[in-house]
């Protein structure tokens, strides 16, 4: 037996049901359950955000000019994302321009978090779905080193002695009896296809690149004062230019780009010589575990980001896409309009929300989030101790946002189809080098290992045009021009009574959009459709499944209870829940005495 | 046999000779009041010791916290992990999920019952019985009243476990919750800020592993060491606060010049934090050296002191010493002497007993 939806997949909960909570190395509160039959194949999928934080109600009568550090807090993982879409949705309701110098300053800051986050999601957050550091104690290091001079020749760590003394010191961590993090792995699963040598390499890596963060975010540092959550200004940027003059230490002169220079290098070095090598070395055991496609070949979603000219977002003149594919057609790459009350609209009727009218979709604009906890009759445990949720009642703190009424897949790998499939040059370069160098055809792009392998090379791509923005920045401050905010209409006695915009950016996990109403100099309300609400998103009024649920379809597991591809694929999104879930009420219900109904 | 890597061992690994390490210990028993006597019986303890146990748990947060915790300088994030402590338990950077997870969890608490040290970044929602956050199907509060109950000593992350932060924002719509009004009969440390500076994070945790006891506290129950004094006391622009130079609009020419941001909004003067000392990322920048002011992100409450550019009105330009001084006086106030003075004559003997329990293998 089995439940078509509208979106092509079969579900079938006749098999045995399994839990996995808390889902860890992610953002937040995830629950996810699956049926599996009887041959360890998952036939059904339940994905479930399980916190809210409200934060949008709190907006509410705020001024708009604080509005980035609020929304700033939703995530501290993409640190920034959240507050530049906020500067660009307030900016567009006032009318407020920004200058070059801003604009190629908050590309850099933008580009530097998507590297950023992309190095530390792989090697920290997914890394030990593929790599198994347990089985790097059996590796020869001698082997290890010249595994790593043939993957990457020019990578400097590489001799057999740097490899013994890490191996040495997983060896006493792992003999100490205190295994930390690693702490009840799936290390014995037959998921891990690594050779020891590979698993040496890669948690080598996980080290390196854990000291290499902590350098990259600096670039914040510059700029914004600190990392996780750099400061940011509706008009600009808060950081002003002074190149030539006294008192330049307080502002951008030549210490602070030649440091901002020395980690743009560096990113790139690492990108170039350990990122991309890992991801083509790990990539080329699993190349025959191509599962978790999902939604990824049928409908994807971007909103494009970093445009080259301040406040132009055309999308010919964005260097990361814009664009959705519907049904898999990969010949039309249709437009993308935000504002249009019929394109973007979010569903309710599976998340603990409600609006007056059963199966309807709300714009962002127009949305209501009135929250209502409550279980189906078939869940299994009580209100406070959930054993089995019922998915065919409300089940996710996440709501079901829809384009044109299709569930979407968003982030790395739809930035990357819609790229490749509009003919962008730079991305359409690396999809085919990679597909090439891995021996693999484009429908390989369409899995977990496409999703992962898009954010790598996605990183790569970052790291050049964070190089390109800061000699654009340079350049522009050779030609005179240190002019860094807009101050014009920085007083709100300068702003109309009523207003409205919208922010959109790319954040790493994918299309981040903030709609915001202003008045009489207020926050009336704020809405933010994020990445995860995308990729996480329940079943909708009509039955589609999300991209979480849609990527576990099929996949078969080696040990059901030891849900090692549950996790690999999950983790190929990035999830993000304290992103997704903190949505609000933009027409302003008070929220304080939220109780059951 | 088990081969634990101890605290001896990861000093010398990191290039510390024995006699310095000698030195120390020395100077950890003039810290601790204790005579010469004791000396040879603190390296024997920091010698034999295991990495002490840390369970971290997750409730309403975004993150933050971890993410300023891996950025870490010195020591390092991988040093403290893989060397220091023992991260049993943290959901945002384990390897094993849901059922191994929580078994975990349950394992650690098990085994270092007493012993083990709580870190809690964000914190729990009360409405809607709890489920605003939930964790393994319950509410996360449950999940935090059970890892309290046999923690040693708990340490609240940032401003979610202190104070709420965001989510307790004005009108808090899920009653977000400090850990503190929670857990009441465990000593708790308190390390606000949006996030707290890395290296305070891992000072605070060196300075309980070196010292084996709490950190000084000041009444609102933060270590005096990093947050007793006011960014605006050591800040480097302050020449310019006192002799009236101040920046009038963003990117003006006394922005240029790194003028004083008060009139910008800077919270600077009411704001307890060590930025403008030890700075952010390495002693990179603060985010007053970078043209904004301070938002004040490590005060209770922050998001409800009007808007981020309003003018401080309680700070007057000159005879700022007498006003400002006043300003958080009753914070300044010092507590901790007696946890202190008890930790200090425990510290040994449980150190010892350690040694003696050796963790299995």
């Amino acid at each position: 037996m089995g439940n078509q939806t509208p979106n092509g997949f079969t579900l079938d909960t006749s098999g045995k049901r399994i839990v996995v909570d808390p889902v860890t190395r992610i953002e937040g509160h995830m629950r996810c359950e699956v049926n599996v039959n009887d041959q360890g194949i998952i036939t059904n999928a339940v994905s479930t955000g399980t916190m809210w934080r409200g934060l949008e109600v709190i907006l509410k009568g705020r001024d708009p000019r604080d509005a980035w550090a609020f929304t700033e807090r939703i995530c501290g993982v993409c640190t920034g994302t959240h507050a530049l879409t906020s500067v660009r949705a307030v900016e567009d309701a006032l009318g407020i321009t920004i200058p070059d110098n801003a604009n190629s300053i908050r590309n850099i800051m933008q580009l530097n978090l998507q590297i950023h986050d992309h190095i530390v999601h792989f090697y920290h957050l997914h890394a030990l779905d593929w790599v198994n550091p347990v089985n790097a104690l059996r590796a020869d290091p001698k082997a290890t080193s010249e595994l790593q001079q043939a993957v990457s020749p020019s990578h400097p760590l590489s001799s057999p002695g740097y490899f013994r003394d890490v191996q040495n010191r997983l060896k006493k961590f792992v003999e100490s009896g205190q295994l930390g993090l690693f702490k009840n792995g799936y290390w014995d699963n037959p998921a891990y296809l690594l050779p020891p040598e590979a698993d040496l390499m890669a948690t080598t890596h996980y080290l390196e690149a854990l000291d290499l963060q902590k350098e990259i975010v600096k670039v914040h540092t510059v700029f914004g004062g600190k990392n996780p959550h750099p400061n940011w200004l509706v008009g600009g940027v808060p950081c002003p230019i002074n190149v030539h003059s006294t008192g330049a230490v307080g502002a951008i002169n030549m210490e602070r780009l030649n440091l901002v220079s020395s980690i743009i290098d560096r990113c790139i070095e690492f990108n170039n010589n350990v990122y991309i090598p890992d991801v083509i070395a790990i990539g080329g055991f699993y190349k025959n575990w191509l599962y978790g496609g999902g939604l990824s070949s049928k409908s994807v979603l971007a909103y494009g980001d970093i445009p080259e000219n301040a406040n132009d977002f055309s999308a010919a003149q964005l260097h990361l896409p814009r664009g959705a594919i519907v049904n898999g057609n990969l010949n039309e790459v249709q437009d993308v309009d935000v504002r249009d009350p019929e394109q973007i609209q979010e569903f309710v009727d599976h998340s603990w929300y409600q609006y007056g009218e059963p199966g309807k979709g709300l714009h962002p604009w127009d949305g209501v989030t009135e929250p209502k906890f409550e279980l189906g009759a078939a869940t299994k445990g009580t209100r406070t101790n959930i054993e089995n949720l019922d998915e065919s009642a409300k089940y996710s703190w996440i709501k079901a946002p829809r384009w044109k009424g299709n569930a979407m897949e968003v982030g790395p790998l739809a930035r990357y189809i819609v790229g490749y499939a509009s003919g962008h040059e730079d991305i359409k370069n690396q999809v085919e080098g990679l597909l090439r160098t891995m021996n693999l055809p484009v429908s390989a792009l369409f899995s977990t290992l496409g999703r992962t392998a898009a954010r790598a090379l996605e990183s790569e791509y970052c790291g050049r045009l964070q190089k390109h923005f800061f000699d654009k920045l340079v350049q522009n401050i050779k030609n005179g021009d240190e002019s860094t905010a807009n101050v014009a209409k920085w007083d709100p006695s300068t702003w109309p009574k009523e207003a409205k915009g919208v922010g959109m950016t790319e954040a790493p996990r994918g299309a981040l959009g903030h709609w915001v109403k202003v008045k009489d100099g207020r926050i009336e309300n704020y809405q933010c459709v994020v990445p995860t609400t995308w990729n996480g998103s329940p079943r909708d009024s009509a039955g589609n499944i999300g991209a979480f649920e849609a990527s576990l379809m099929d996949t078969k597991m080696e040990r059901p209870e030891e849900p090692v591809e549950i996790l690999r694929t999950l983790h190929s999104f990035d999830p993000c829940l304290a992103c997704s879930t903190h949505v609000m009420s933009p027409d302003g219900q008070e929220l304080t005495s939220v109780k059951v109904r | 046999m088990s081969q634990i890597e101890t605290f001896y061992d990861v000093m010398r690994r990191q290039g510390i000779t024995r006699r310095s390490f000698m030195k120390y210990c020395s100077l950890t028993a003039a810290a601790l009041g204790l005579g010469p006597s004791f000396v040879p019986k603190i390296a024997h303890a920091m010698e034999t010791k295991p990495r002490t146990p840390v369970i971290w748990v997750h409730g309403l947060e975004c993150t933050c916290c971890s993410e300023s915790f891996i950025r870490a300088a010195h020591p390092l994030a991988k040093d403290v992990v893989l060397s220091m402590i023992s991260l049993d338990y943290d959901d945002t950077l384990m390897a094993a999920a849901g059922h191994a997870a929580e078994a975990a969890l349950m394992d650690t608490i098990e085994k270092y019952k007493g012993n083990y040290i709580l870190a809690v970044e964000g914190n729990p929602p009360l409405n809607e019985d709890g489920m605003f956050c939930i964790t393994g199907g319950k509410p996360f509060v449950e999940k935090l009243r059970m890892a309290a109950k046999d923690a040693k000593a708990i340490i609240s992350w940032g401003a979610c476990a202190s104070y709420g932060c965001v989510q307790a924002a004005a009108p808090n719509p899920t009653q977000a919750t400090p850990v503190h009004k929670v857990i009441t009969d465990k000593p708790i440390i308190k390390v606000p800020g949006c996030p707290p500076i890395a290296e305070v994070m891992t000072g605070v945790i060196t300075y309980m592993l070196t010292f084996d006891r709490l950190p000084e506290l000041d009444r609102q129950g933060r270590p005096a060491m990093f947050y007793s004094q006011r960014i605006h006391d050591k800040c480097y622009r302050r020449p310019h606060f006192d002799a009236g130079q101040f920046v009038e609009a963003w990117d003006d020419e006394n922005a240029r010049k790194g003028y004083c941001l008060y009139k910008m909004g800077c919270k600077g003067p009411t704001t307890y934090n060590a930025c403008s000392t030890i700075r952010w990322n390495e002693g990179v920048s603060f985010p007053i050296q970078s043209g904004h002011g301070c938002i004040g992100c490590s005060e209770d409450g922050f998001w409800d002191q009007g808007s981020f550019y309003n003018r401080l009105t309680n700070v007057k330009q000159f005879g700022i010493e007498a006003n400002a001084d006043q300003i958080g006086t009753a914070a300044a106030g010092v507590v901790g002497g007696a946890i202190a003075v008890h930790a200090a004559v425990s510290a040994l003997k449980k150190a010892q007993k350690k040694s003696q329990d050796k963790v299995e293998g």
